[in-house]
């Protein structure tokens, strides 16, 4: 301690050693255990929760006791099935998809176009972030007046709000997506003599793909809440009106079990689409990909 | 160890050995940042040859990886010509395959065999059945066979720069083009990898330019160095390195050989820092 500055590393002798069998060493692998294993799994992970907030919902509202204001998971699940079986709810969730899936496949085209344009010119980059800017924010909903002026009370003007909430959303995260593809990734497509639209398709997209993604996520939840509140809105064209309209209906007839049925049912609708649909491309893309965890 | 005769080898099988493959003349490289034109290299000149193992060495910032870029078509010059088989370098194109120093070059979408397939398919030198013989042929030459249908991420740093240097080489280019490709690895795969490099080199024969700021693997690798002065980059001597593999390195030639061209690129710093004393002094 006291002489530090003179202290020399003491010498000390050499060896090598013949390293020992791995088989020898005994328990290299053990298997997890059960526990390990089914907390392990997502989809059991995820039901539990699901069957804690069904739990305490029941539980709330048997405590309230009033199923005009809050009616309890049985009731609805009731209310839910006989509105699909011998109601409209049926009818009415396929009328909804379907323009939801209208509107949503023309915002991603649009979005494509526009990104596209935006990639290949500077005046289209700034074009693209101009119009993102100002459109992004306003609420698709506030342009349903709008709308109903211009292509009047029926399935054009949903579409358009649609589009509207769509298109801004996907373009945005895709054009950011572009943005992000490195350097080396570019240079190494145009390497290989790739050009324009072949260019975008063969490195720029795949290599944007967990933002494409993001963005369509987004997109989508973005067009289920602006279809259902438009639906809420100004109701029904003809016969056939969608999941919004059938909330809104039976709201009026204070049929609240089925009002929470038809909630019940964007629920559901959200989450087959969120785990079975996008979860589906993201095994088969970024996670097989290494792009994404 | 592989002792390396290149002089030989050239002299016996390249009788077109005597016009230059690649011809650089008066290069003069710049590029913009947002408030500068900065000069990159200044009147550059050199030939490759077929069969060249083309070192282009010097410190960072002495324009060599612009000059690559150059070549690759990714850039062009303000002043001078590039010319590749006598036909003007003007935009990127894969009979000038590059292989970059970062890992990310991969399609991390694609396979191994995918990945090397990709540019064969793609510039449609090849149908998909010959494309994936010719790949499963190259990815063999690196042993990566194990891992052809591996998909880039998981993967080490080498064997992510092995299956590049696969890539490259299954389009058979007329130049290889390589920035750095062993800077990330760490030492041992570094020199692994040198040492495959020139074993595929003995045997296929390809022309390639290196860019390097290692001088001992500029010695090992290359056949001949060009080195460049920094910022911005001038030629200050092109030599010789045919003689030397990992197997010189003790030798006192190897050493002196290192020493040379150290001080060269050393030289400069003293010159410069005399200078700005100097200028110190005045002011």
């Amino acid at each position: 301690m006291a002489n530090l500055s003179s202290a020399t590393p003491l010498v000390r002798p050499e060896f090598e050693h013949i390293t020992v069998e791995a088989g020898q060493i005994g328990e290299v692998e053990r298997p997890l255990s059960l526990w390990e294993r089914l907390s392990n799994i997502d989809w059991l992970r995820k039901a539990v929760i699901l069957i804690v907030l069904g739990a305490a919902w029941e539980a709330y509202a048997r405590y309230a006791g009033n199923e005009l204001t809050f009616p309890t998971l049985v009731q609805t699940m009731q209310a839910l099935w006989e509105a699909t079986v011998h109601g409209p709810l049926l009818e009415r969730t396929l009328t909804s998809l379907r323009v939801l899936l209208t509107g949503y496949a023309l915002g991603l085209f649009i979005a494509g176009v526009f990104t596209t344009i935006a990639v290949s010119t500077r005046i289209g980059t700034d074009l693209l972030s101009t119009l993102t800017a100002m459109f992004n924010p306003l609420p698709a909903i506030a342009l349903l007046p709008l709308a109903l002026l211009w292509f009047g009370l029926g399935i054009p003007s949903l579409v358009f709000v649609i589009v509207h909430s769509v298109l801004w959303a996907v373009a945005l995260n895709t054009h950011t997506g572009f943005l992000a593809v490195s350097e080396t990734q570019r240079m190494a497509g145009m390497n290989y003599g790739l050009r324009g639209v072949r260019y975008v398709l063969k490195i720029l997209i795949p290599a944007a793909f967990p933002s494409i993604l993001a963005g369509l996520k987004i997109g989508w939840a973005f067009a289920w809440r602006t279809l259902i509140a438009a639906e809420l809105v100004f109701g029904v064209s003809s016969r056939s009106g969608g999941l919004g309209w059938f909330i809104f209906e039976n709201r009026n007839q204070l049929e609240t079990a089925n009002v929470f049925a038809g909630l019940t049912a964007v629920i559901i609708i959200g989450l087959v689409v969120e785990s079975v649909v996008f979860r589906t491309i993201e095994m088969h893309t970024v996670r097989k990909w290494g792009m994404q965890r | 160890m592989t002792a390396i005769q290149p002089v030989d080898g050239l002299s016996k099988s390249d009788a077109v050995a005597h016009s230059p493959l690649l011809s650089v003349k008066d290069v003069t490289l710049q590029y913009k940042t947002r408030e500068h034109i900065v000069t990159a290299t200044y009147r550059v000149s050199f030939d490759v040859f077929q069969a060249d193992r083309f070192v282009l060495l010097g410190p960072s910032g002495c324009g060599k990886s612009s000059l690559l870029k150059g070549v690759a078509g990714f850039m062009a010059p303000v002043e001078g010509t590039m010319k590749l088989n006598g036909r003007t370098i003007d935009r990127p194109s894969p009979d000038r395959m590059m292989v970059f120093q970062e890992f990310d070059q991969l399609l991390p979408w694609k396979t191994v065999l995918q990945n090397v397939m990709f540019p064969m398919l793609t510039s449609g030198r090849c149908k998909r059945k010959e494309a994936r013989e010719r790949a499963l042929r190259f990815i063999d030459k690196v042993n990566l066979t194990k891992f052809r249908d591996a998909y880039p991420h998981m993967l080490s740093g080498g064997m992510k720069q092995r299956v590049a240097i696969a890539r490259a080489m299954a389009m058979e280019p007329d130049i290889l083009l390589m920035d750095e490709p062993f800077a990330a690895l760490d030492a041992l795969t570094r020199r692994k990898m040198q040492e495959e490099l020139l074993q595929l080199w003995e045997d296929t024969r390809f022309t390639m330019l290196f860019v390097t700021h290692s001088i001992e693997e500029a010695i090992i690798v290359g056949s001949r160095i060009l080195v460049l002065s920094p910022h911005p980059g001038r030629v200050k001597a092109e030599l010789n390195a045919h003689q030397f593999s990992h197997a010189e390195q003790g030798r006192p030639e190897f050493g002196a050989l290192t020493q040379r061209i150290h001080n060269m690129l050393f030289a400069e710093r003293i010159e410069e820092e005399a200078l700005s004393k100097a200028g110190a002094a005045h002011g």
